[in-house]
């Protein structure tokens, strides 16, 4: 195996999140957590319901704003930064419940994800002036062959997204956020409410993401399946608090884990 | 004293009661909001439909002025009631733009019936109070501005204080601040956009009896509902404390405009556009009003 | 269901005209347009020519509130903005139509700047409550500022005119609404295809989605509502244009509340429905006019009611469109499209 090219985890931190702290009304979501990310890696994020989970992707995409700590992206810190800001700096984001456009096609929702990258004024795009126009076509090109083909989606990009199954709407959700090329990508619960074969296609995808394009990705997942086979890392949350991190192995046989998390699906 | 304070006084007095008025409007205005998210662009309409009920009662079927102020009152919590659920629950959950438009066709629709019903002449109610003016020290208050000004200042203690510490109330205030908490807690949400929408109404109607005892009724009454839309602003959407104090400013301001530099304009009005200019000074300002509080919003 | 309707490049794919038919149908009907003035008869050719104007007010609120979802109560005054433009540059500066248009387009959109920058940094909603108060202080202002805007004594404007042929009449004055109507229709449908019309839809969708894949909302608001009020400053100047005299009454809340329910009539979001709209809206008062005159006998009163029945009429198509058809008359249309193109094989 060692002369197919695998992307390998490089010794640098691409995301650092450090001493976090939410609260909603004196309610807190998270408490002083800290996060590393290596560039290249896959980090899986889990932990009971209301553990803080989405509330930290929400602090790292520039959805919510912390009370306090900070939010640092390729060595630069970020906490400031409006959360249109971060995506265009390479922060790509799917959502737990399929936040998609429905109204729109298929194609114009991944479209949209390149939004940020394009460059035409609105004055351009309504005279449809050639620079624009060709913008848009270079544009589509890369949808279809950065993105609808490597997700297997070609024949669904003229169909409205509300009409869709929930497993493909993932996977729409999934391409938006390829088409901003990000370089780390949040993925919220990518399988979650999928058959077994959609999960395993998604969990394949995922792992070219990483390997192909050396995407780092930070999942948060309950199928622990998945959060085991494909990570390289994993962080624990627990009422808003980490209370673990390690590989998968470690994290297994973590007595808090055990405790807090896998305790309850034990019993 | 002087001429010119006998004058700033007067014109205060009068600012205090059109701003109370504006007070009375608004909190109907800003029950709606706080417990549905829906800006009432139908309010001053609800206003007018008021005032003619009750002329309606006091005219045509001679009863005298409590129970023709009684009669009105139902009659608006029956229609706000109705509105309610004829119009506003099939939109329920759809977002939030298409129920405000949804209030302007009914603007439109209530101020047409109207004046097909009613036709488009001024009216005046009959003599209700007693014609002597009112003296405060050196001021004469005419009597048909003082006492509509205590109805609308008891309508607004009343509304204030149930909102407080009625148990309706509450179960008003804890749908305002969480629906699915206060649906969690048993509390019947649509019961509550119900009783929202007809204490609105029936809030309206009192300050469009109030209107119409000062200045008349016709079906252009309503007109002055838009002008609550700088109070509510300038109070903050969602503050009954901050409906009372934007009001006074508001109608003090006015008044003061009126008094001062429309003279000096050449047949122009400033008065009747200075709600508006404080409502855009507030948007640069002080964009969610004196009281108002900043929305979190959750994915 | 388009059969044989295959696409070799992703550039035909991407093309307005989309199919032979559609070619066909469009080419049929620029033919109807440009005969129609010869045909018609006065009466209709003046209703027309209004819809031509009204239609292109409507389109850019559409932008506005179909495309980008947010709400403006003071569209008339906007026209009214771009309509006393071209007018005191057309009678004061005696320049062309082609210089006034323009600039009256642009000096709404300047004023949809000034209106939307403090209240779109708010919320959506406070939109709506602003331009309210723009339209209020703007009919103030067209009214009150006689040395500008010749006050309720208003402006006369001199006929449009291309190389000292003068467009002064019913017939003349149709080609440059047409023209200028079908450029605007153009543009928007090029925009609804474009990035920015994409980041319209998507923060009329979800904005919260929209803003964490790279949407800016307050610019892509702004930048909607500086359209919406741009092409209400078009429809301003074609009617300065159109009518020949301006007066401060031309703009009231009524005219915005009528743009209102043209854009839910028709359909929000639909560029065509605009069209629908606008025909349907502008024949209602119509009709309305009809319907009294046959009731005459029966009911001698009938004429006087006419105008608040008007806006009982208008009060219930905006409720009932919304309650039962919020996709519009474009939505019946598509309907019946998909109707009659299987029919009869299906139904």
């Amino acid at each position: 195996m060692a002369e197919i090219p695998v992307a390998t985890t490089e010794d640098r931190d691409i995301l650092c999140v450090e001493g976090l702290s939410l609260s909603f009304g004196g309610l807190a979501a998270l408490t002083a957590v800290d996060l590393s990310v290596r560039a290249g890696s896959i980090t899986g994020i889990i932990g009971p319901n209301g553990a803080g989970k989405t509330s930290l992707l929400n602090c790292i995409s520039g959805f919510y704003k912390p009370q306090s700590g900070r939010v640092s992206f390729d060595g630069r810190d970020v906490s400031r930064v409006a959360p249109d800001r971060r995506a265009a700096l390479g922060i790509g984001r799917t959502f737990q419940n399929v936040a998609l456009f429905e109204g729109m096609s298929v194609l114009d929702n991944v479209k949209l994800g390149a939004h940020a990258r394009l460059r035409s004024g609105i004055l351009a795009t309504m005279a449809m002036t050639p620079g624009a126009r060709r913008e848009e076509m270079r544009l589509r090109e890369e949808v279809e062959n950065e993105v609808l083909d490597f997700l297997e989606m070609e024949h669904l990009r003229h169909r409205t997204v509300g009409s869709l199954a929930y497993g493909l709407q993932k996977r729409v959700d999934l391409a938006r956020a390829l088409a901003m090329r990000p370089r780390v990508l949040l993925l919220d619960e990518p399988v979650a409410g999928m058959n077994e074969e959609e999960t395993e296609d998604m969990a394949r995808f995922i792992l070219d993401v990483q390997e192909e394009r050396g995407v780092t990705v930070v999942l948060i997942e309950h199928d622990m399946g998945v959060v085991m086979d494909l990570c390289d890392r994993i962080a624990v949350l627990s009422f808003g608090e980490r209370i673990a991190l390690g590989t998968p192995a470690e994290i297994a046989c973590h007595p808090e884990v055990i405790r807090a998390y896998l305790g309850e699906e034990a019993a | 004293m002087s001429e010119g304070l006998v004058h700033l006084l007067q014109l205060l007095v009068s600012g205090v009661v059109t701003g109370g008025i504006y007070a009375l409007v608004a909190m109907g205005f800003v029950v709606v909001y706080k417990a549905t998210h829906v800006i009432n662009f139908a309010t001053g309409e609800f206003m007018m439909l008021g005032a003619f009920f009750a002329w309606t009662a006091m005219s045509a079927l001679s009863a005298p002025f409590a129970v023709a102020l009684v009669a009105a009152l139902l009659a608006s919590a029956l229609l706000g009631m109705a509105t309610e659920r004829l119009v506003l629950r099939p939109l329920l959950g759809q977002r939030t733009i298409s129920v405000i438009m949804v209030t302007i066709g009914l603007a439109a629709i209530f101020k047409g019936l109207a004046q097909i019903v009613w036709s488009g002449d001024y009216r005046s109610y009959p003599a209700i109070f007693p014609r002597a003016p009112i003296a405060l020290g050196p001021l004469l208050l005419p009597s048909r501005q003082f006492y509509p000004f205590l109805i609308a200042l008891a309508a607004i203690a009343l509304v204030g204080l149930g909102f407080r510490f009625t148990r309706t109330g509450t179960a008003m205030r804890a749908t305002a601040d969480d629906q699915m908490a206060a649906f969690g807690m048993g509390i019947d949400i649509r019961r509550v956009f119900s009783l929202s929408w007809s204490l609105a109404a029936m809030t309206a109607a009192v300050a469009g009896v109030v209107v119409g005892i000062i200045g008349g009724i016709s079906p252009q009454l309503g007109a002055i509902g838009l002008r609550t839309f700088p109070v509510v602003i300038l109070g903050g959407l969602d503050s009954i404390g901050g409906a009372l104090l934007g009001g006074v400013v508001i109608g003090v301001l006015e008044n003061l405009a009126g008094g001062y530099v429309d003279p000096l304009l050449d047949g122009a009005s400033l008065k009747e556009v200075v709600p508006f200019v404080v409502l855009v000074l507030t948007l640069m300002v002080r964009p969610y009003g004196l009281f108002g509080t900043r929305e979190v919003e959750r994915l | 269901m388009l059969i044989g309707n295959y696409k070799e490049t992703y550039a035909a794919d991407e093309a307005i005209l989309r199919t032979p038919a559609t070619r066909v149908w469009t080419v049929v009907a620029l033919g109807a347009a440009l005969a129609f003035p010869f045909l018609a008869g006065d009466y209709l050719l003046y209703l027309v020519n209004l819809m031509g104007v009204l239609a292109i007010g409507a389109l850019g609120l559409n932008i506005l509130i179909g495309f980008t979802g947010q709400i403006s109560l003071g569209h008339a005054a906007f026209m009214g903005i771009g309509a006393y433009g071209t007018a005191i540059l057309a009678s004061r500066f005696g320049l062309p139509f082609w210089i006034t248009i323009p600039a009256g387009g642009a000096l709404a959109c300047a004023g949809g700047m000034v209106v939307g920058v403090p209240s779109l940094r708010v919320k959506g909603l406070y939109l709506a409550i602003a331009t309210l108060a723009a339209q209020v202080i703007l009919e103030w202002v067209f009214t009150n500022w006689t040395s500008v805007t010749g006050g309720i004594r208003g402006i006369n404007v001199a006929p449009a005119s291309i190389l000292g042929f003068p467009l002064d009449t019913d017939t003349r004055i149709y080609f440059l609404i047409l023209g200028v109507a079908v450029l605007h229709f153009v543009l928007a449908t090029n925009l609804r295809r474009s990035r920015w019309g994409r980041a319209f839809v998507a923060v009329r969708d979800r904005d919260v989605a929209a803003e964490i894949v790279g949407v800016n909302l307050f610019r892509t608001k702004i930048l909607s509502f500086m359209v919406s009020s741009y092409y209400a400053g078009i429809a301003g100047g074609l009617w300065v244009y159109f009518t020949k005299v301006l007066t401060p009454e031309n703009f009231p809340l009524s005219l915005s509340i009528q743009f209102l329910a043209i854009v839910i009539v028709g359909g929000l979001g639909s560029i065509p429905g605009t069209v629908y709209g606008t025909v349907f809206m502008t024949l209602v008062p119509e009709m309305l006019k009809a319907g009294t005159g046959l009731v005459r006998g029966v009911w001698p009163d009938a004429q006087s009611y006419l105008f608040p029945l008007r806006d009982v009429v208008f009060g219930l198509l905006i409720v009932v469109f919304l309650i039962f058809e919020p996709h519009g008359l474009a939505e019946v249309w598509n309907r019946v499209k998909r109707f009659f193109s299987l029919w009869p094989f299906a139904k």
